[in-house]
């Protein structure tokens, strides 16, 4: 029964990969999609995997593909779920990806090494492994535009500067809720070295997955009265605390992660929730001309995924990923004077990603996003983050960019990223 | 398997320890680790100084700073009188919402014998039908009757299909059988009505109720939790008078007690079923609405079956008292453990807690609460 | 007309009670063996191995879950629990440990009493000790099996569960304070330099005779390091040791003793088997093998892990359907059924696009995902229906069935 299994399996596999092989010709370039559309996190992996896929079908529509080659997306559904993730990526693997945007933690952290081993490299645009940005340890990673620690740095600065300057922080209470798992423990080190720094007081509230029920979580809120919340959920956890927040009135005082910030959050509870905010590194909505675009070229010819998509944060959010990675792969071209780039020469264009604001302009993104530019030591790119509020219908973006402190998170990772190296033998490149 | 269970008697009921009291390497092994610490100590087995101390301010310090750790907390807890009623009535609130949810499991198991472990996935199934009925212009109301339909349909084809053809069947075919469902379901519930999340289209109340001051706590309960928990209790007392006083109700308490019995009496298994079923939908409705209010309807909806399993663990499969009962303990107490525990412990802990409170409740007592005499369940 | 036992006859009691009962089984188990170890690495490719070894870390699983839930009646769902165990196990002693950490991993005066703990080097012995440990863990939740049975039991292991997965993101010494607290797999390797100067068939895996030289360092882990093939022969080792282990167990005496215990208690008190002891060994041997299903999946499946996500809940739940789609108390009937669970969703993802394609639709992923829920549901009451007893059960009509074919009257 396994071997027939098997053979029925492995003769399908073969089948269907010919049939890929002979799609992906020459002058094609092959970008695998990691959609979760069911289970847990779909209300969140519906928009992000749209805007990888719509992005990437406007580029073909409009201009033939990037530099004459035409990008082929393959969907393949993980429902967030780490080991299903691994055989995905087994499977694509077959047909020539050169980038992967794994979309889930748990999933890059198992796909880092295998992929560096396979040439092919891993783009987490804001999530994953925080580490990883820095390009000597880790080659094939990019964190691009920005991380975690970064993040939570910049809403200490944020905090800083609506209490009336830094040194106002001290003796201040700031609350973190975080999913209990390596996503939500992320800007914990941050947050401490800053707390020890700038003398405020931080306290740590777990939740568990999924976050259902969160009363406990929000009793202690009470009882704390923090001057600020800071709220690091992902799926059914940000619905909820966003609710029992705005129950006690202490929704204007919190602050949620760029993956706590989307119009699924706050969709249970729409009025309520108006005077929230959360970070982001990038505009909401559908005031650009690319829109007008995507309007046109790809649900106008009927390629599109999902009309109802178009404009959320997510989506907007998946269609910076697809831009990275183009982008990336137009800058390998120029350098290399090929079509189709291989990994090496995708890893080269990452590392010299380079989109200036006129180039945002040029997309017809203007305004959309702070220029962003990688070196071979900081795959990071050093982007800005912004302060957004919900106002009840819509996102809006309330705040100047905001620079990460990269005086104290550079070290950080850097120290981070040296143990890892030790720890398993790597000898980091000089840059 | 019921007669079997009754004439179990009370072998489970020896307690694990005292298998060890009686044995003497277990005192041996007692005696050898106290002479261990106190020898290094006394008879200075341990040439650096330095080092048993250490031991020893390791060994005081762990079993001082444990007896702190676990009593402070309540202590301090209790002390601020006004947080802790307001803690304990978020806690009782909540836990009827987990009785709702354990309901289902228990109606079911009642009548079929069958731990129905599609119950989470019915819930969110409910929901979405009704909210994505709504979204299609129709009214609430009759959104809400439409629902229930749908949920008499589906007992309707579960019996026809599934249940009718496993009468007798092990429990843990059953089992399975509503892991099938389970899937089945949640593939379908998503196919018609997308996942996206879906806002509960009813104007529930919101907002916090200032109830009394103690000292500084003004205590608050929340508007959303009392309707919930209102609710909630009509449901129960709904059920309550459905199973007591009406001729249904008692054929399925007949059903329950022995099902050939019940047959030759006259009681149509297959009707009974089907209404049971129902009943469970419709309450996996009501569950889905107040749990889907905070949170919007979506798919982690189906995982709150999980915090229905300690409740009936310590309120039993069979009774519909000891789901509500144990639902206020578990509520209650998980509630409790996390505010005094859950800092030092690292925050998080009402997961597994309400499962270890039960697990204790089970050893102590292990035909639950209101659990029928026979010691045994198989 | 194959598959006859005309003329095989037991001489002797120990040939009457032997694993195979005529000698065409014993052909087939060989030769499928023989085709996992020998075969399938010409032709595998790496998608195919790592499938395969996502179905030997679930065969293992199953295996261990059905010796406590099919042999013992005792119903676990904490299966994956005792297998982060075991991977958290396997993963301090394959990196050296300090049994006393301090804050943050910093070393005290006390910390520095105990001493550092060096790595083990050898894969066989880290997955060992791993489940060793798993053991020890599996017999102290397995403590409220002597006052609490059926689903009462299976709910109350899921404390256990729950216990476990908060532990492996709170317990920062678990994964060596790492921010990420996620853990890696060491590199480990077998057979380090053990080099032929000349080639031989089948030892490299490959049809190229004679030429070359043989190298035959595995590597069996590490991510980036390891090579599937190698992981995949380990794993294979595992499970048809473990497969032979448990059969022979469960004909022994300690078997029969927790069949004596799942039928009727009392009756196996009377005849002096003692519940405490059976019960917890059975915990005991069962978490042993989860935990080596743990460490399994740490060494050669995922290499790079977040506990409380890869040892979820609901894996707990997937393995006890393995178990029951096998055929609860059957050893073949858990590698089937472990077959069916990791097999049929892979196959469907990979068979309905190409079903589509042929009639001219392109299902996207999602509608995918759905209709395989659906079929698996299906599948799943429609297998009950049929064969409540299981694909074991299935298995063995099926073989009646063969022993007359082709002329059945």
């Amino acid at each position: 029964m396994i071997r027939k299994l098997t053979l029925v399996l492995a003769s399908v596999t073969l089948v269907t990969s010919a049939v890929a092989v002979a799609q992906t010709q020459a002058q094609t370039q092959y970008f695998p999609v990691f959609s979760y559309r069911t289970g847990p996190y779909a209300p969140n992996g519906i928009p992000s995997a749209d805007g990888i896929v719509d992005y990437m079908a406007l580029l073909n529509e409009r201009d033939g593909g990037v530099g004459g080659v035409k990008l082929v997306t393959e969907e393949c559904e993980f429902g967030y779920n780490t080991k299903r993730g691994v055989e995905c990526y087994e499977r694509l693997k077959s047909k020539g990806p050169v980038i992967v945007m794994p979309y889930s933690t748990g999933l890059t952290y198992k796909l880092l090494p295998s992929a560096a081993k396979d040439k092919v490299v891993v783009l987490t645009v804001g999530y994953g492994r925080t580490d990883a940005s820095d390009g000597r340890v880790f080659p094939w990673a990019f964190t691009t535009p920005t991380t975690y620690w970064s993040q939570a740095s910049a809403f200490v600065k944020y905090m800083g500067a609506q209490s009336g300057g830094m040194k106002r922080l001290k003796g201040k209470k700031i609350a973190l809720i975080y999913h209990n798992s390596a996503y939500g423990k992320e800007p914990i080190p941050t947050l401490q070295t800053l707390a020890k720094r700038l003398g405020f007081k931080l306290t740590l509230l777990a939740v568990d997955h999924p976050g259902q029920e969160q009363k406990a979580t929000w009793l202690k809120i009470r009882r704390l009265r923090p001057n600020y919340i800071l709220l690091w959920g992902w799926g059914v956890m940000n619905q909820v605390a966003i609710k029992e927040a705005a129950n006690i009135g202490m929704v204007k005082r919190m602050i949620g992660v760029w993956w706590s910030g989307a119009e699924q959050d706050v969709a249970p509870s729409p009025k309520a929730a108006i005077g929230y905010r959360a970070g982001t590194f990038h505009a909401a909505g559908r005031d650009f001309p690319i829109f007008k675009d995507i309007d046109k070229y790809v649900y106008g010819r009927g390629k599109g995924t999902n009309k109802s998509s178009v404009g959320q944060i997510l989506y907007n959010r998946g269609m910076v990923n697809a831009i990275f990675a183009t982008e990336a792969m137009r800058g390998a071209q120029k350098k290399f004077g090929v079509k189709r780039v291989n990994g090496d020469q995708m890893r080269w264009g990452m590392e010299n990603l380079n989109i200036t604001a006129a180039r945002w302009t040029a997309m017809g993104l203007k305004g959309f996003m702070a220029p962003i530019k990688n070196t071979c030591a900081d795959h990071e790119g050093n982007g800005p983050v912004m302060i957004q509020r919900w106002n009840g219908k819509v996102w809006k973006i309330i705040s100047k960019p905001i620079s990460p402190m990269q005086n104290v998170i550079r070290p950080m990772i850097e120290a981070s990223a040296a143990a890892f190296a030790k720890k398993n033998g790597i000898t980091p490149r000089k840059c | 398997m019921t007669a079997e269970a009754s004439t179990a008697g009370e072998a489970g009921a020896r307690s694990p320890l005292s298998g060890l009291t009686g044995k003497w390497w277990f005192w041996a092994a007692v005696i050898v680790a106290v002479f261990a610490i106190v020898g290094l100590d006394v008879w200075g087995l341990d040439e650096d100084a330095e080092n048993h101390k250490a031991i020893l301010s390791f060994l005081g310090d762990g079993l001082v700073g444990f007896l702190k750790a676990v009593t402070e907390p309540v202590a301090l807890f209790w002390l601020k009188l006004g947080f802790a009623i307001e803690t304990s009535m978020t806690g009782l609130l909540v836990g009827v919402l987990y009785s709702l949810v354990a309901l289902g499991f228990v109606l079911i198991y009642k009548a079929s014998g069958m731990f129905n472990y599609s119950q989470g996935v019915m819930v969110l199934f409910a929901a979405l039908t009704f909210v994505g009925l709504t979204e299609y212009g129709i009214p609430v109301i009759l959104a809400l009757v439409m629902a229930v339909g749908v949920m008499i349909l589906f007992a309707i084809v579960v019996e026809f299909l599934i249940l009718r053809h496993l009468v007798n069947q092990e429990q843990i075919i059953l089992f399975m059988a509503t892991i099938g469902l389970a899937f089945f379901l949640e593939g379908f519930g998503d196919t018609i009505w997308g996942s996206n999340v879906k806002k509960i289209p009813l104007d529930l109340p919101s907002g916090a109720m200032d109830w009394l001051t103690i000292g500084d706590w003004n205590v608050q309960v929340q508007w959303l939790d009392i309707s919930a928990a209102a609710t909630g209790a009509v449901m129960v007392v709904a059920l309550a008078v459905f199973f007591n006083k009406t001729r249904i109700g008692r054929a399925l308490r007949a059903v329950a007690d022995d099902h050939q019995a019940a047959l030759s009496v006259g009681i149509n298994l297959r009707t009974i079923w089907i209404i049971v079923w129902s009943v469970a939908g419709i309450v996996a409705l009501f569950a889905g609405i107040v749990w889907g209010a905070p949170s919007g309807v979506q798919f982690s909806l189906s995982l709150i079956a999980l915090k229905a399993l300690p409740v009936l663990l310590i309120g039993g499969f069979e009774s519909i008292p000891g789901a509500i009962v144990a639902g206020l303990i578990v509520g209650f107490g998980e509630k409790i453990a996390e505010v005094s525990w859950g800092d030092s412990l690292g925050g998080g802990i009402e997961n597994w807690f309400a499962f270890m409170l039960a697990m204790v409740f089970l050893v102590i007592r292990p035909q639950g609460l209101f659990g029928e005499k026979i010691i045994e369940r198989v | 007309m194959f598959y006859r036992e005309a003329g095989q006859f037991s001489t002797t009691y120990s040939q009457d009670q032997g694993i195979w009962s005529i000698k065409q089984d014993k052909w087939a188990t060989f030769a499928i063996i023989g085709f996992a170890f020998f075969i399938i690495p010409l032709f595998a490719s790496p998608y195919l191995l790592t499938v395969l070894l996502q179905l030997l870390v679930g065969c293992m699983a199953a295996l261990a879950l059905n010796i406590l839930t099919g042999y013992c009646g005792q119903i676990s769902l904490g299966t994956a629990g005792f297998m982060g165990v075991g991977a958290f196990a396997g993963y301090k002693f394959a990196t050296g440990m300090r049994v006393l950490g301090g804050d943050g991993g910093a070393v005290t005066a006390a910390t520095e009493l105990v001493p550092m703990i060096p790595a083990v080097e050898n894969i066989f012995v880290a997955i060992l000790l791993a489940g060793a440990v798993t053991a020890a863990f599996g017999i102290l939740f397995g403590l409220p099996s002597l006052r609490i049975k059926g689903f009462y039991l299976a709910v109350a292991t899921l404390a256990a569960q729950f216990f476990f997965q908060w532990s492996f993101i709170r317990f920062e010494w678990l994964y060596d304070y790492a921010s990420s607290s996620t853990i890696q797999a060491p590199r480990l390797s077998l057979m380090d330099g053990w080099v032929l100067p000349f080639k031989v068939p089948w030892f490299t895996w490959d049809l190229q005779f004679f030429w070359g030289t043989v190298d035959f360092t595995m590597k069996v882990s590490g991510p980036g390091y390891a090579d599937k093939l190698h992981q995949y022969l380990i794993g294979l080792i595992f499970v048809v040791l473990f497969g032979f282990i448990a059969k022979n167990l469960m004909r022994g005496r300690i078997g029969r003793s927790f069949m004596a215990i799942r039928d009727m208690d009392i009756a196996a008190e009377l005849i002096g088997i003692r519940p405490l002891r059976t019960k917890l060994l059975a915990f005991g041997i069962s978490s042993f093998m989860a935990g080596i299903a743990g460490a399994m999946t740490l060494f050669l499946y995922l290499e790079a892990l977040e506990g409380a996500e890869a040892f979820f809940i609901l894996d707990s739940f997937l393995f006890l359907f393995m178990v029951i789609i096998g055929g609860l108390g059957s050893i073949m009937g858990t590698y089937l059924g472990a077959a069916f669970i990791t097999l049929l969703p892979i196959f469907m993802v990979n068979f309905l696009p190409w079903a589509g394609g042929l009639v001219g639709m392109s299902i996207n992923t999602a509608t995918v995902e759905h209709i395989q829920l659906m079929v698996f549901g299906g599948l799943i009451i429609f297998f009950l229906i049929v064969e409540p007893l299981g694909l074991a059960r299935l298995w063995q009509i099926s073989k009646e069935k063969l022993r007359q074919w082709p002329f059945p009257y």
